[in-house]
């Protein structure tokens, strides 16, 4: 396996083709169901789709990695199986898991493919990576994005298994895997159903001054002025107003995205196997600037060269960057 | 540029609605023709539409004198021009320079990033209008192009001379 993986999105086939075009080592993507934590409207694939994008990716030496990382509820186990059975069927070369369940019925029933520990899974302590290791075979953990670089370090000499950590997009982290703020206002859970913010509640207003609101099942989350920069409708990057804050403010965090271009050479060094592009939500077009971008940055490194990166700043949420706690545990 | 500073809420100069009516019929047999086309050629795009190909779209290109009213319903395909007082009434609306629409379609611009940036404005079902992104971001190739190469060397002096003149903002 090559150090500094790189890992893609792909939410659609077209964008799979994209990102082993731009350069990605390994795609990960998911099913158009409730299996996977990007369960939007439109998105994911048919196991039709999935046959011909392995296919596509395995032509080209391109891995191909299943999202099954929500959390089926009670009784509803079977749609976590039938996934992980027609991954295996098609021939993924891991499965990113999060519940213990699913991660203990792939170890058993399909022995001998990788599974990785989805950041759902929000294990950040050596304690609990090597819980995963030991019971399911994990073979790489996704670290949750609360971690600085000295502490990756220190945790990589703990665990027996790969690091996967994020480098760029969405930088919704709260506790991540345990976030119940949609299923407060819209009913639907993201750890279950596989949406934040679901599409059907969210809703755009207009007003004569040029200001737009965005709103989820009728909870207004923001109001962005004529010329300001919008983000997601999640509700944990809205501004919202209380008595000791009238003009109203960000009460989690701003919309930003996560941008760790400038600390690669010091995550290759801390022992992080692979690098994580968020966004299988987002368009081919997203898919290729930023796959294109960290392919040329990772390629650099490797070549003992300075890495040239391009600028992403556009393709960010809120059009602000930020290289979060991976820098500094004070960055909010 | 945003899209806010542009959009234009006074009413219409005196024969304006005459120009507007005008330039729809003008266009109306190529997009007939376009739209046809298109769903023949990419028949796989109305899945990912699910429930929402019977929904009404208003695609409002803010600088040219009318709009479009898309149902994507491959039983009854509609797209068709239409000033903009008489537009239906639309399940999802979308706005913008009509070369970032353009762009979105053939995914050489990212959705969320002009959304982000405030170009491209959307409003009602906001489903409708996600599903309808993803389903044309699945397509692959260029929309536009082919578009273009409907009408020979033309079409496509025409399509380059819009990409000369559009700068991302
Ligand atoms: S509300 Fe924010 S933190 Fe919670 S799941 Fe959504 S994006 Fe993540």
């Amino acid at each position: 396996m090559s150090l500094a993986e790189l890992i893609c999105p792909a939410g659609t086939p077209a964008a799979l083709r994209t990102a082993v075009d731009a350069g990605a080592d390994a795609v990960y993507c998911g099913f158009q169901d409730a299996t996977n934590a990007r369960n939007f409207p439109g998105l994911n694939f048919t196991p039709a789709e999935l046959a011909e994008a392995v296919a596509y990716a395995h032509a080209r030496g391109t891995k191909v990695l299943l999202a099954l990382n929500t959390y089926p509820p009670a009784g509803k186990v079977d749609l976590w199986r039938q996934a992980a059975d027609t991954g295996a069927r098609l021939g993924v070369d891991a499965f990113i898991v999060a519940d213990m369940g699913v991660a203990d019925y792939i170890a058993r029933t399909h022995p001998g493919t990788r599974l990785h520990l989805s950041v759902q899974a929000a294990a950040s302590s050596p304690e609990a990576i090597r819980y995963y290791c030991a019971h399911f075979g994990v073979k790489r953990v996704v670290l949750p994005r609360i971690l600085t670089i000295p502490e990756i370090r220190q945790i990589r000499k703990e665990i027996p298994c790969e690091i996967e950590t994020f480098i760029f997009g969405n930088h919704g982290l709260m506790v991540e895997g345990r976030c119940s703020l949609t299923n407060y206002l819209t009913g639907q859970s993201t750890n279950m159903d596989g949406v934040c913010s679901p599409a059907s509640d969210v809703e755009y207003k207009r007003h004569e001054d040029g200001s737009m609101s965005s709103q989820l099942a009728g909870f207004t989350i923001d109001c962005f002025g004529a010329d300001e920069k919008a983000g997601y409708p999640t509700i944990c990057k809205g501004r919202y107003t209380a008595p000791h804050r009238p003009e109203g403010y960000y009460a989690f965090e701003e919309p930003i995205s996560l941008n760790l271009s400038k600390l690669l050479p010091e995550l290759i060094d801390a022992g992080v196997h692979a690098f994580k592009i968020e966004g299988r939500q987002r368009s081919k077009s997203y898919v290729r600037g930023v796959v294109t971008a960290f392919r040329k940055a990772v390629d650099d490194i490797r070549a003992g060269r300075p890495a040239d990166m391009a600028d992403l700043v556009a393709l960010t949420e809120g059009q602000k960057q930020t290289q979060g706690a991976f820098e500094t545990k004070k960055w909010r | 540029m945003t899209l806010n500073a542009t959009v234009s809420q006074k009413s219409p100069l005196p024969g304006r609605g005459i120009a507007e009516r005008l330039a729809c019929a003008v266009v109306q047999p190529v997009l007939s023709r376009v739209v046809r086309r298109i769903a023949s050629r990419h028949s796989s795009l109305f899945a990912r539409l699910g429930p929402h190909q019977s929904t009404d779209f208003l695609i409002d290109p803010i600088e040219l004198p009318f709009a479009l009213h898309l149902r994507p319903d491959p039983q009854d395909l509609v797209l068709r021009a239409v000033p903009r007082d008489a537009a239906p009434r639309a399940g999802a609306t979308i706005r913008g320079r009509f070369m970032l629409l353009l762009e979105l379609i053939d995914s050489e611009e990212d959705g969320d990033a002009a959304f982000f940036s405030r170009d491209l404005e959307v409003s009602g079902d906001t489903e409708a209008v996600v599903r309808l992104r993803n389903a044309l971001d699945d397509v692959d190739g260029s929309i536009a192009e082919e578009t273009a190469a409907m009408f020979g060397r033309p079409g496509r002096a025409i399509l380059s001379r819009l990409r000369r003149s559009y700068i991302p903002s």
